[in-house]
């Protein structure tokens, strides 16, 4: 590696953590929450007793998991405009992964809703608790032990899933590595850069991950 | 272990009225095609206890659980204290269940704790979450009804921590905390080793004491012949005698009710 190369590594990792902090780990946390509350929303519908119900969350479930991501951000950003629906970039790619991970980590839900015994379900009624009051309080305490294996492999998928973002012009770290690279063609080097920031984040949510689920483990026989 | 203490103010009986606590009548109920209930009819007087037993499958459970309407019968009337349902009337509607349902206290054979609750915040989940009491008042309260069923130490485990019977007594604090008119118990000893039977079936003795109106589903002989007022055995879906525990008991009427006395009270026989 000569002297030319190292000087433009030192130089980008400043502006790819800069990409990192400032979009992609936010387009990572705002997709997932949002996700999050979509998919619980999905899978209490997928559970519903309803037949309509049900079955529009298990097309969408479908539609999600059938359809290339990288078509979904495509069809959000650059078709919604010939129906009058234009996002920013950044906005955009927050309703492509929202809408991506709320059918994924519905899924997840359901099964792990599914998983709490009828017991749980059937004891909370008779000490007087509804539906709400038992899901909240009762099942979905007992369904994050199940869930969270599961919902951080979707987590970390989404965190190199965003690298997509900068296909419609979203400044997140793959792109800004590829703009520091293009006119010296050191793609080597900044494309090492920038695998190592994601590789490093994705270090740090593992390492949350099992504390997670270390913390779940406190009220069962381990 | 700690002995259960006895009875204790907060855990009283409802006031009694004149007249069944609980009357049921008609009640039907299938699965399907198999009809697992066929025209139940019964009544309980308050503060009496109710013993159901009766070979496997043979619908005590079922009864247990239309008197709460975790199972809804096809037909048939419930009426607990001032709250009847007619099953036979449909829709049921989720609002005669709910009320129908917290008439009673329920103890499983399973016990279903909530296992990420505290043995405490289990007996307050019903009082706290549900009926929406203050917290401070009915913590007070729980660790009476642990002190009544002899875990007021072990308030901050969690339920894999205790043994089976003692799993078992939280879930009669549980049911109690509630201050239900009625308490039902699913073969509560059924799951548990032998010698944690005991102190389980004391806790039960004690409430039948204090006077709680109480219907029990066991196959525990010697608590029948000690704590129940009426015996009910029940075969194929109907009651095919009742009386008082001597009368089913001990002078069995039907060769079915002795066949099976025989069978549990000799199995090797
Ligand atoms: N949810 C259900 N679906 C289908 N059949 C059921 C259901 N619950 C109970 N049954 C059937 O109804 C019959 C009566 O069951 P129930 O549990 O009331 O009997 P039981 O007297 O309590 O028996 P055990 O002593 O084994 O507990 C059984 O044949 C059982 O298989
Ligand atoms: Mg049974």
């Amino acid at each position: 590696m000569n002297d030319q190369t190292t000087q433009l590594i030192l130089d980008s990792l400043g502006p790819l953590l800069r990409a990192t902090v400032t979009t992609t780990i936010p387009l990572t946390i705002i997709s997932f929450v949002l996700g999050l509350v979509l998919a619980l929303g999905v899978a209490l519908m997928r559970l519903s007793s309803v037949p309509v119900v049900s079955s529009l969350a298990r097309i969408y479930v479908s539609l999600v998991r059938g359809t290339p991501l990288l078509l979904q951000l495509f069809i959000i950003y650059y078709g919604l405009p010939a129906l009058g629906v234009r996002f920013d970039p950044f906005p955009a790619a927050v309703v492509a992964f929202t809408l991506n991970v709320g059918g994924y980590a519905a899924e997840v839900i359901r099964s792990a809703i599914l998983s709490v015994p009828k017991g749980q379900w059937e004891a909370a009624s008779t000490v007087g608790m509804g539906y709400v009051t038992t899901l909240r309080r009762v099942v979905l305490p007992q369904a994050v032990r199940t869930a969270i294996p599961p919902l951080s492999n979707t987590l970390i998928s989404l965190v190199k899933d965003t690298s997509l973002a900068s296909t419609i012009q979203v400044t997140e770290l793959l792109r800004v590595a590829q703009e520091a690279a293009a006119p010296t063609y050191e793609f080597f080097a900044l494309y090492g850069v920038a695998a190592v920031y994601y590789w490093v984040v994705c270090l740090v949510l593992s390492f949350v991950q099992s504390r997670l689920e270390e913390r779940q483990n406190r009220y069962v026989a381990t | 272990m700690t002995e259960p203490t006895t009875p204790l103010t907060t855990a009283e009986p409802a006031v009694l009225q004149p007249g069944p606590l609980v009357s049921v009548s008609g009640l039907a109920k299938s699965f399907g095609d198999h009809e697992v209930l066929r025209s139940i009819d019964f009544e309980v007087d308050p503060g009496s206890v109710t013993v159901l037993i009766g070979p496997s499958g043979s619908g005590k459970t079922t009864v247990l659980r239309s008197l709460n309407a975790l199972d809804v019968a096809d037909a048939g009337v419930v009426r607990i204290g001032e709250v009847e349902v007619d099953f036979a009337r449909r829709p049921v509607t989720k609002q005669e269940v709910a009320t129908l349902r917290a008439q009673s206290g329920m103890v499983f054979q399973s016990h279903h704790l909530f296992p990420h609750l505290t043995v405490l915040e289990n007996v307050t989940a019903g009082p706290v979450l549900a009926q929406r009491r203050d917290r401070s008042e009915v913590a007070g309260e729980a660790r009476e009804l642990l002190r009544l069923v002899g875990l007021e130490e072990k308030a901050d485990a969690y339920p894999y921590q205790l043994s089976g019977g003692q799993q078992q007594r939280v879930g009669i604090a549980r049911a109690l905390a509630i201050r239900p008119k009625l308490m039902l118990f699913d073969e509560p000893t059924s799951a548990l080793d032998p010698e944690l039977v005991g102190e389980v079936l004391v806790v039960m003795k004690n409430l039948a004491a204090q006077g709680w109106t109480m219907v029990v589903v066991t196959h525990e002989i010697r608590f029948a012949q000690q704590v129940a007022d009426q015996v009910l055995f029940m075969d194929g879906g109907v009651i095919v005698e009742r009386g008082t525990p001597d009368e089913v008991l001990t002078r069995p009427r039907t060769e079915r009710a002795r066949q099976f006395l025989h069978r549990i009270l000799d199995p090797l026989d």
